[in-house]
């Protein structure tokens, strides 16, 4: 199977470390992919918002690109960006639509393109728990962490297809093959962040993400797992601004999963962009190091 | 939404027929459980209530629903969606009366589509979104030159902003997409709504 890679703009700026991370875990664990050559932005929440054939037209040239790529499935990191895709894969189906949205594209899009999924779907459909556990070298047990998936990834449901779209499961999967133990089962794993209100109307993300925060650390979370570049944005550089909201300070490294799943890889730091985080995941790494060597050791000494 | 409203001199019967086309979703089935209001995220800043925007559009009162700042406040999270019991695509009718909205030039929130423009026009010129380029234009276009500026130091200092614009490496997709735009525009001047 031929899989294309859409990165999306937040992975050659604000989210260079999802994007670092999410390679430097495709290739432990063997999963090819190629980019998508000239890949253009999907319009994120501005071109829906605006206007859906406006949005589809700028995805269809994407998906247009990767099908005369010859690819058989895309993945892509960003649950906005894929949320966007798999939007106009549907809206394209309706012929009406479809000729208002070739107008506005240099050639008619193909009949068939390929389907859009997420890295997190698309590791787990290729790599069984087994073949995830033979990679880790740094156990990821004994870290407490809150799985936060934010809104996107999961809704709507049916198009989405991520599982409960108020209770999805797979980034806890993920890392529970990578020896995590201690997974919270966070309430808030799916609630809006806030999105990109943090620039028109500050106070609503700074109160959304502020409730996140505020829960992970009452239920005693060592850090925050994420998988959307817009929600760690919130939830990490937005720290401060959402600790005013709260009227506290926070102080709680937010990761994104295939960060956590990288270092349970032993991949370097730099490999994963760890420098990129806002509030330090320093205390993360020295602990899953401490206790990675005290089992290792454990282990030798009863062999012993 | 306290004040009295008018609803004989008000009401627009075609309204809810327009949305429902639209939308392709039956607005009469709402019968005002209050889930979608409830499980908002960002309904403690709408001016209307989002089980009141659908209550609005049974009622036929279409200045009232499309000038509201409702709509431009929706976070398109379809939570609303996903917990009516009569399966609505709530947010998807939110995003159909933004579009209406903007098609008879009604911004119930000037300053968040300021944002979407900016944002927009950094797609339009580079094929790809360009944060600090947004940034620039919706400080133009909106004046809050104050937007965020907390947070320049640690954004560039961890460069998570790259200071210059993410363009696609060949030209001519660049050009590509500026076409895109180019017809998006052309036609909605024809159709005469805004762009």
């Amino acid at each position: 199977m031929k899989i294309a890679y859409y990165p999306g703009c937040s992975a050659k700026g604000s989210s260079l470390d999802y994007e670092l991370s999410t390679q430097a875990v495709l290739k432990a664990l063997g999963i090819q992919t190629v980019e998508i050559a000239d890949w253009n932005c999907c319009g994120s929440t501005p071109a829906h918002a605006v206007a859906t054939d406006l949005s589809t037209a700028l995805c269809t040239r994407n998906l247009a690109l990767a099908a005369r790529q010859g690819a058989d499935l895309i993945a892509t990191s960003c649950p906005s960006c894929l949320s966007n895709h798999k939007h106009a894969h549907v809206r394209m189906q309706d012929p009406d639509f479809r000729t208002r949205v070739n107008e506005l594209l240099d050639e008619p899009a193909p009949e068939q393109m390929p389907e859009m999924t997420s890295v997190m779907q698309l590791i787990a459909q290729q790599c069984d728990s087994d073949q995830i556990k033979s990679r880790v070298t740094k156990s990821l047990t004994g870290i407490k962490i809150a799985p936060y998936y934010g809104c996107l990834m999961s809704r709507p449901a049916e198009l989405m297809q991520f599982g409960d779209p108020e209770n999805p499961t797979l980034m806890e999967s993920l890392l529970a093959s990578c020896g995590a133990d201690d997974i919270l089962d966070f309430p808030l794993k799916t609630e809006c962040c806030g999105a990109s209100a943090g620039i028109p109307h500050r106070p609503l993300t700074a109160r959304n993400s502020g409730r996140i925060l505020q829960l992970a650390v009452n239920m005693g979370a060592d850090c925050i797992a994420v998988c959307c570049p817009l929600c760690q944005m919130n939830l990490d550089l937005r720290q401060k601004q959402a600790g005013k909201a709260e009227g506290t300070k926070f102080n709680i490294p937010v990761l994104y999963f295939t960060q956590l799943m990288g270092i349970a890889f032993g991949c370097d730091a730099d490999s994963l962009g760890l420098n990129k985080l806002c509030v330090s995941a320093d205390r993360i790494t020295d602990k899953i190091h401490a206790l990675s060597t005290a089992a290792k050791e454990a282990a030798q000494g009863g062999k012993a | 939404m306290n004040e009295t409203i008018d609803l004989i001199r008000s009401k627009d019967p075609t309204f809810q027929q327009e949305v429902e086309a639209e939308s392709g979703q039956n607005i009469s089935n709402c019968y005002q459980c209050g889930n979608c209001t409830a499980g908002c995220p960002a309904a403690l800043d709408y001016d209307m209530m989002p089980n009141q925007v659908m209550r609005g559009i049974q009622l036929g009162l279409r200045d009232k629903v499309l000038s509201s700042q409702a709509i431009y406040m929706c976070l398109s999270c379809s939570t609303c969606s996903l917990r009516c019991p009569n399966s609505i695509d709530i947010a998807g009718v939110m995003e159909t009366l933004r579009h209406m909205a903007r098609r008879t030039n009604k911004v119930g929130v000037k300053r968040v589509e300021k944002f979407w423009l900016s944002f927009l026009d950094t797609v339009r010129t580079f094929g790809r979104s360009y944060e600090i380029g947004t940034m620039a234009l919706y400080m133009l276009r909106s004046l809050r030159f104050w937007t965020d500026v907390d947070l320049a130091p640690q954004a560039l200092m961890k460069q998570k902003l790259g200071l210059k614009p993410h363009v696609i490496p060949s030209k001519e997709s660049v050009e590509a997409v500026g076409r895109i735009f180019k017809r998006y525009q052309e036609r909605a001047k024809r159709e005469g709504v805004r762009p």
